[in-house]
């Protein structure tokens, strides 16, 4: 009998996200956290690949490990923080977020009948031979209009995470690039018609019309 | 075989893994952030599976969107803690008590 693959690889990727995950929330170190996230990260993209989404998973390794958190790892190196004060009341709160999190849990669970639905297998693949054309027919035909304003959404954060940390110091010199365009050339070079005049003569004249 | 449930509760577990975050980093912004990415992370892992097994693409693309939306959040996020800890030198909720009365 041939083993199930795809479950046993289910779960040893499901297996390594809840670690890493778990990872995140306890380590003391803000960089290890964030590696750990990368890990999450690429475990679920392992995951959506299994799903047969390979569009989504390779956009999840290009914008999230690739984009998102190196920006993470960025900021956390850049900061210099003082982990201890950080991580005070830590264990003061576990037992509630142990609570919260288990009820919750549980409550879950109950409420979408897991049971009923580990009857569902997953039906041929609609997508065909090709996840991203299916996913791109959707997304310009169907949602042409949200997946412009997903671009304005961008622009707007590009130039608000600009503008947040810009800062003006006082003794920078740059240039204005306003100024440089409203230039003319008529008022940089002056051209002046000069007759020419003999050498022997000790210095240019210049002659009066 | 892979069912839905076992998507559908592999999600469930890291939302409450990151809801416990949330409670016991309530000191650091940086993890807090980083668990709502991870919240976002299993809701996303919900849509795709039910994508998936329906056979719908409106799934994917909401994915699609969510995916970008988190981007830009985070980038925002980012930038006002890094404008934060220019201004007050900590990053620490606790000490972040200047619009109390």
């Amino acid at each position: 009998m041939d083993l199930p693959w795809t479950l046993i690889l289910f779960y040893v990727f499901a297996t390594v996200l809840t670690i890493s995950a778990l990872g995140v929330i306890t380590v003391k170190n803000s960089v290890h956290a964030a590696l750990l996230l990368v890990l999450c990260f690429f475990t679920t993209s392992a995951l959506w690949l299994l799903l047969q989404a390979e569009f989504l998973a390779v956009a999840l390794v290009l914008v999230y490990v690739g984009a998102v958190m190196v920006l993470f790892l960025f900021v956390v190196m850049m900061l210099d923080i003082k982990v201890e004060p950080l991580r005070e009341g830590f264990i003061r709160y576990l037992p509630v977020g142990l609570i919260v999190a288990v009820v919750m849990l549980v409550e879950m669970l109950a409420l979408m009948g897991v049971k009923s639905m580990t009857a569902v297998t997953a039906p041929a693949d609609p997508a065909g031979a090709s996840n991203t054309a299916w996913l791109g027919n959707a997304l310009f035909t169907q949602f042409l209009l949200p997946f412009e304003i997903a671009a304005v959404i961008l622009t707007v954060a590009v130039i608000a995470a600009v503008m947040l940390t810009l800062r003006h110091r006082g003794n920078t010199k740059y240039q204005n690039p306003s100024k440089q365009v409203a230039v003319h050339a008529r008022d940089r070079v002056r051209i002046v018609k000069m007759a020419s005049v003999p050498a022997s003569t000790p210095g240019p004249v210049e002659k009066t019309p | 075989m892979i069912t839905l449930a076992h998507y559908i509760v592999l999600s469930t577990i890291v939302f409450c893994i990151s809801v416990a975050g949330i409670f016991i980093n309530r000191k650091n912004m940086i993890v807090l952030l980083m668990a709502i990415e991870l919240m976002l992370l299993s809701v996303n892992m919900n849509f795709v599976a039910f994508s998936r097994f329906l056979g719908d693409a409106s799934g994917q693309v909401f994915v699609f969107f969510i995916l970008t939306v988190a981007a830009a959040e985070s980038a925002i996020g980012l930038a006002i803690l890094v404008v934060l800890f220019r201004n007050r030198a900590t990053i620490n909720v606790g000490e972040l008590d200047s619009m109390k009365g």
